[in-house]
């Protein structure tokens, strides 16, 4: 009887539900079909894709041999550009979470008065925006001679208050009287942040890991200002390239916005949780 | 007695060397850049020699006849004033529906709606551009269906193209807002939910009594996000429309681009002015979204 009542209830919450199903739907094809269409395109030769299939093809291979041939011509082979944006966006990646968490770790476990009024001064720098340091860092990075090179894609993007703010909110979580307890054993302040605070932060780190090396293999402005010499040109300035041409490949053109998105959708897929609390990381 | 105060003091002093590299990175990075701008747009000439300008703030008084400037400051409000608000909107409406622990296959449709942001922003604008190409499918499939009757130059007129990217921030960046939201929605208890209901307040009414009130520090600082990235708008305007046609759809960072590294002309003093143009409105348009938010509690 009870069991009878209830399935009534939850059939008649479901019913009411419709209009929520059917927006929802509508909203889901909207934001896949795009994406699907691309990996439509990446398999039909460019007059399909302009004659309107939406299904996949055969040409899959004709157009990835496309797309090697388009990067050689763009300056470097496909592999090696691959290979730059994987080399910067890792390296950001990691400088990044090492240099921020140790700042968040700082700033909120030694918290004083002055630091935390530090730390209000640096938030500042989130209103700066990218164009407005773009001359100046350039100038910085050409005068030490650093244009096309790692080092002039990942400064700028090493410490950022973001980052920061995300391992200082989430540092409130890190038992206090475990870190007196260590010193009582004589840990030293280094120690207990590599030996026990990294640890602990495991989660912290994977989030902020996420949204680095999405953020970093994304980039398009500044690595277009900085890496300007061929050999150090990255996925997205490659796939840009591809679509100038007098008369576009569409087939591979997608085929190149598939290379350029399948990290950050192996990502996407495998990390969402991670890559989630990365972009409201900070907001606790 | 003084032996806990030297370890303290020990203790204090390793938390400045924590905080220390990423603090100087910002000095270095962030704050210094900007103070450098504001000198570079007082002056003119090119990269290598530069001299102050005469009189100083000419650059500045140059922006105000720069008609491109102001048709890309004009587009760059325009996609502000449309697209943040449908954006905003349609985000925590989205939100307060996968809220629901009724609703079915929860998980399946958060991640859909959440998976453009798994695109870059430079792919996202090849995608639209070729699906908005004169040949492209939209064009096939509105041809096919009957609505016309020969093919729209979607990215060679103003409108159409101003419209197109419009609906690719909005595609873009709609599910990545909704996160926030979810984020916001599970701190509130679903008791709260519970109890209007009991008091019968429908959908409507606790959507905009409850939720939108509980949820309004996520909305001022998505708002603040939202503004923070139109205002810089650049990969979109770059590879979706390339400005055009004619300069029409351009945004400020791409103009800021083109005057400085793009296009071969580097004139840095003159870009320089834009660019701190750029940051004050950054500036002022996210202290108003705070009063705002101040307010609403």
């Amino acid at each position: 009887m009870t069991k009878a009542k209830k399935k009534t209830n939850s059939s008649a919450i479901q019913r009411r539900l419709i209009p929520s199903y059917i927006f929802l739907v509508i909203v889901c094809i909207i934001s896949v079909f795009p994406i699907y269409w691309m990996l439509t395109a990446a398999t039909n030769t460019s007059f399909e894709v302009s004659t309107g299939k939406i299904w996949f093809g055969s040409n899959a291979i004709v157009n990835f041999q496309g797309l090697l041939k388009a990067s050689i011509g763009s300056g470097a082979p496909l592999g090696k550009i691959m290979w730059n944006s994987f080399k910067y966006a890792g390296v950001q990646t990691l400088l990044c979470i090492f240099t921020c968490s140790l700042a968040g770790f700082g700033f909120e476990l030694y918290h004083d008065k002055r630091k935390d009024r530090l730390f209000a001064f640096l938030l500042l720098a989130m209103m700066i925006p990218g164009v407005a340091t773009l001359i100046p860092l350039f100038r910085m990075m050409s005068q030490f001679h650093l244009l096309s090179t790692v080092a002039a894609f990942i400064l700028p993007g090493i410490s950022t208050p973001f980052m920061i703010m995300m391992f200082r909110q989430n540092s409130r979580n890190f038992p206090v009287d475990i870190m007196e307890a260590a010193r009582i054993d004589g840990l030293s302040e280094w120690a207990i942040f590599y030996r026990m605070y990294m640890p602990v932060m495991k989660s912290t780190y994977a989030a902020a890991a996420v949204i680095t090396f999405m953020n970093a293999w994304n980039a398009y402005m500044w690595p277009r200002a900085v890496m300007s010499d061929n050999s150090a040109m990255t996925m997205q300035m490659l796939v840009a390239n591809l679509s100038n041409g007098y008369s576009v490949d569409y087939g591979v053109l997608m085929m190149g916005v598939l290379f350029c998105s399948l990290p950050t959708m192996i990502i996407f897929f495998v990390l969402q949780k991670q890559f989630a609390e990365g972009i409201t990381g900070a907001v606790k | 007695m003084s032996k806990p105060k030297s370890i303290q003091a020990k203790q204090q002093r390793a938390g400045w060397l924590f905080l220390a590299p990423a603090t100087l990175l910002i000095f270095v990075m962030s704050f210094y850049p900007m103070i450098q701008a504001f000198i570079i747009s007082l002056k003119k000439g090119s990269s290598a020699n530069m001299q102050w300008q005469e009189p100083l703030f000419h650059n500045y008084e140059r922006i105000l006849q720069d008609k491109t400037f102001l048709t890309a400051m004009g587009n760059t409000f325009l996609y502000l004033i449309i697209e943040v608000p449908i954006m905003l909107i349609l985000a925590i409406l989205l939100a307060q529906i996968l809220n629901n622990k009724d609703l079915k296959f929860r998980g399946l449709f958060r991640t859909m709606v959440f998976m453009p942001c798994a695109v870059s922003l430079v792919s996202y604008a090849l995608i639209f551009k070729s699906l908005f190409a004169t040949q492209g499918l939209i064009n096939t499939a509105l041809l096919n269906i009957g609505i016309i009757s020969e093919n729209i130059n979607w990215l060679g007129q103003t409108t159409t193209a101003r419209a197109v990217i419009i609906m690719g921030l909005i595609w873009r960046w709609t599910g990545y807002n909704m996160v926030f939201y979810l984020a916001g929605l599970q701190n509130i208890e679903y008791s709260v939910y519970e109890a209007s209901k009991i008091d019968g307040a429908n959908g409507w009414k606790t959507f905009w009594y409850i939720t939108v009130p509980l949820l309004s520090p996520v909305i001022v600082m998505t708002a603040i996000m939202s503004i923070n990235g139109t205002l810089q708008l650049f990969d979109e305007s770059v590879n979706l429309t390339n400005g055009g046609p004619s300069n029409t759809t351009i945004t400020m960072s791409h103009y800021i681009w083109n005057m400085s590294l793009g296009q071969g002309v580097a004139k840095f003093g003159y870009a320089s002015a834009l660019a701190f143009v750029v940051f004050i409105m950054v500036g002022i348009l996210a202290f108003i979204s705070m009063k705002v938010g101040d307010k609403r509690d």
